[in-house]
């Protein structure tokens, strides 16, 4: 019953609307990146009318805007973001290519902070329901929450680089070196996920399954393991994508402050540098990457949850 | 017997005021939002008056939160800070709502396909990432606070409009509303008693929680240097300038920083503490 007639609608209906989306991204964005007056080559340098000509013909600047959006569009299904203006000849993909990594480990580093972090968190306050380590659990979430990203890493480097040299203040190179970046970029995460692993156990522990295991005499710690955590933990893959979201966000900051090479930081020296193609490849490239990672994590979570299949298949049954 | 049970609004208050966190963030912010308006009178110099002799110079009475690399009174300068932050955090929050709550109530009102198209351009436009958009505007247009603005509005509203439309939905089918319905109650008049003061609970709390977004964000472009330019200065923009002067002189990084926390904390316990008073489905 996995793949009922009424899943497979609801994978398509969402696959439409993730297609759509994209297509929006893409077209918005080379669109807009159009619309800036003046172009890349107007500059201090005056630069002979010929060459002027030329550049134009080398970067296709002089066909009309409907043909350069084709050629932009086949280019991307090629997985061909553009040329950096900046750095001369380099392309975007390649860019991508060497900083992604570095990226993506540090935000996969964070992330296997954050889940289990967050969940255990969230599991004491909740069972500790009204008492110290609740408390504790939700003022340190509130804070997590609201602390600024910069903010959070600005300050870990003060005490643990500057003030008490335990730590290297920058760079990428070593395990050392990833400690603090994963901890700023994991506090935003785990605060989030520990508040919804909360209030997801707070309503599982109040439901007639675990009261009937309770008036059964199972100690209350195991019924939290084995049936409360299950049914509160089903929630937390929903939260994956915005949580990936946070990190990516989060990756612009840290990556700027450490001084980590990653592709954070090359968006930030492209926006500084009003790099335009290189902008507008890393946007999009951030945009897909997102849109995808939100689109298989709530397949993942329909798939898991028996009770969305439910709602797909009433919902097709309200459609009829 | 009518008046055993007490106002929806005289019972919000009971709960609201009941609840620590949120009263102590009401506090804070009356006092930011008064030092806003008010700091400034307080200081003998302007937010761009520069004292080159001074340059960097911690706390002292003379500068109550120290000086920047160009002499210019940090304490000042955090309460236009404040104005602009707060300005920004409090307008785009305003515009999501307005323009949420104008697309929401359509949708729900509408019903049938109008609503249905409605509510994919909301899922098409949502997956798109709020951030990303937010710095490609910025990026194209040039930065300033009206940039700001509509970057951040221009797919911010689609959360209040989600919100709006659910909570349209389920009222619209209660039974006292279909019973207004049945007794010839118009649309309009129907919107205007049932649908929009039950709405409103929903609203005001997710607004508050916007707020919050909006002043990260607009920290965060100008972290990142798309935000107010020079010689204004937004929280963002100081918390950037410190960084690079965090070894010598952290004050200059802690005051912006510290009050962006505490501003962002504040409101988000506020809207905490909205959301519990405020929801009809929490009531007892």
């Amino acid at each position: 019953m996995l793949f009922s007639m009424g899943m497979i609608r609801f994978l398509f209906k969402k696959s439409l609307i993730l297609l759509l989306s994209l297509w929006c991204v893409v077209t918005g964005t080379f669109f807009l990146m159009h619309a800036v007056p003046g172009d890349p080559f107007i500059g201090e340098r005056v630069i002979p009318e010929e060459v002027m000509r030329s550049l134009y013909a080398h970067y296709g600047l002089d066909q009309p805007l409907w043909v350069q959006y084709i050629k932009y569009l086949k280019g991307l299904l090629r997985g061909d973001l553009g040329i950096s203006m900046v750095y001369y000849g380099q392309s975007v993909s390649r860019f991508i290519r060497d900083a992604f990594p570095v990226s993506a480990a540090l935000g996969l580093s964070a992330l296997c902070l954050a889940v289990p972090g967050g969940i255990f968190l969230g599991t004491v306050a909740a069972l500790k329901r009204g008492r110290w380590p609740d408390t504790a659990a939700m003022v340190v979430s509130t804070i997590g929450v609201s602390v600024p990203n910069f903010v959070l890493s600005s300050l870990l480097q003060y005490i643990f680089c500057v003030k008490l040299h335990l730590l290297p203040v920058a760079r990428w190179e070593s395990a050392a070196h990833a400690v603090l970046p994963t901890v700023a970029l994991a506090a935003l995460p785990t605060a989030f996920i520990a508040r919804l692993t909360r209030s997801n156990m707070i309503d599982a522990l109040g439901s007639d399954y675990i009261r009937t295991a309770l008036a059964k005499g199972l100690p209350l710690f195991r019924i939290a393991i084995r049936h409360g955590l299950r049914n509160a933990l089903l929630p937390v893959v929903s939260y994956l994508g915005p949580v990936t979201a946070q990190i990516l966000t989060g990756s612009f900051m840290v990556e700027r402050i450490f001084a980590i090479p990653g592709l954070g930081q090359w968006m930030i020296h492209s926006i500084h540098g009003r790099d335009y193609p290189m902008i507008l490849g890393l946007t999009v490239f951030f945009s897909v990457l997102l849109m995808v990672a939100m689109f298989i994590v709530e397949i993942a979570y329909s798939l898991l949850d028996p009770r969305i299949r439910v709602q797909a298949k009433q919902e097709e049954a309200h459609a009829e | 017997m009518r008046n055993d049970y007490p106002g929806y609004w005289q019972d919000a208050w009971r709960r609201f005021s009941s609840n620590r966190a949120g009263l102590f963030a009401l506090w804070t912010l009356a006092f930011i939002g008064l030092l806003a308006l008010f700091g400034p009178l307080f200081s003998p110099y302007g937010y761009s008056d520069i004292h080159l002799q001074l340059h960097d110079t911690p706390p002292s009475a003379k500068f109550w939160f120290g000086s920047d690399e160009l002499g210019r009174d940090l304490f000042t300068r955090i309460w236009w800070g404040a104005r602009i932050s707060l300005f920004i955090g409090i307008s785009a929050a305003l515009i999501d709502m307005v323009l949420g709550v104008l697309w929401g109530a359509a949708a729900g009102l509408a019903g049938g396909k109008t609503e249905e198209a409605m509510m994919r351009i909301c899922d098409i436009l949502h997956a798109i990432p709020y951030l990303l958009v937010v710095i490609l505007l910025t990026v194209i247009r040039g930065s300033g606070i009206g940039t700001i603005l509509i970057a951040m509005t221009c797919t911010g509203w689609i959360n209040m409009a989600r919100i709006v439309r659910g909570q349209i939905l389920q009222i619209k089918e209660m039974d006292y509303v279909v019973a207004a319905r049945l007794s010839g109650a118009s649309q309009l008049r129907i919107a205007a008693r049932h649908l929009i003061p039950n709405t409103i609970g929903p609203i005001i709390a997710s607004v508050t929680l916007t707020v919050p977004t909006a002043i990260f964000t607009e920290a965060f472009l100008s972290f990142i240097g798309l935000g107010v330019q020079a010689p204004a200065a937004s929280w963002g923009v100081m918390v950037n300038d410190g960084l690079s002067a965090m070894r010598y002189y952290p004050w200059r990084i802690f005051f912006p920083s510290a009050m962006l926390t505490l501003t962002m904390l504040s409101f988000n316990l506020l809207g905490n503490a909205l959301r519990d008073a405020l929801d009809p489905r929490l009531r007892r």
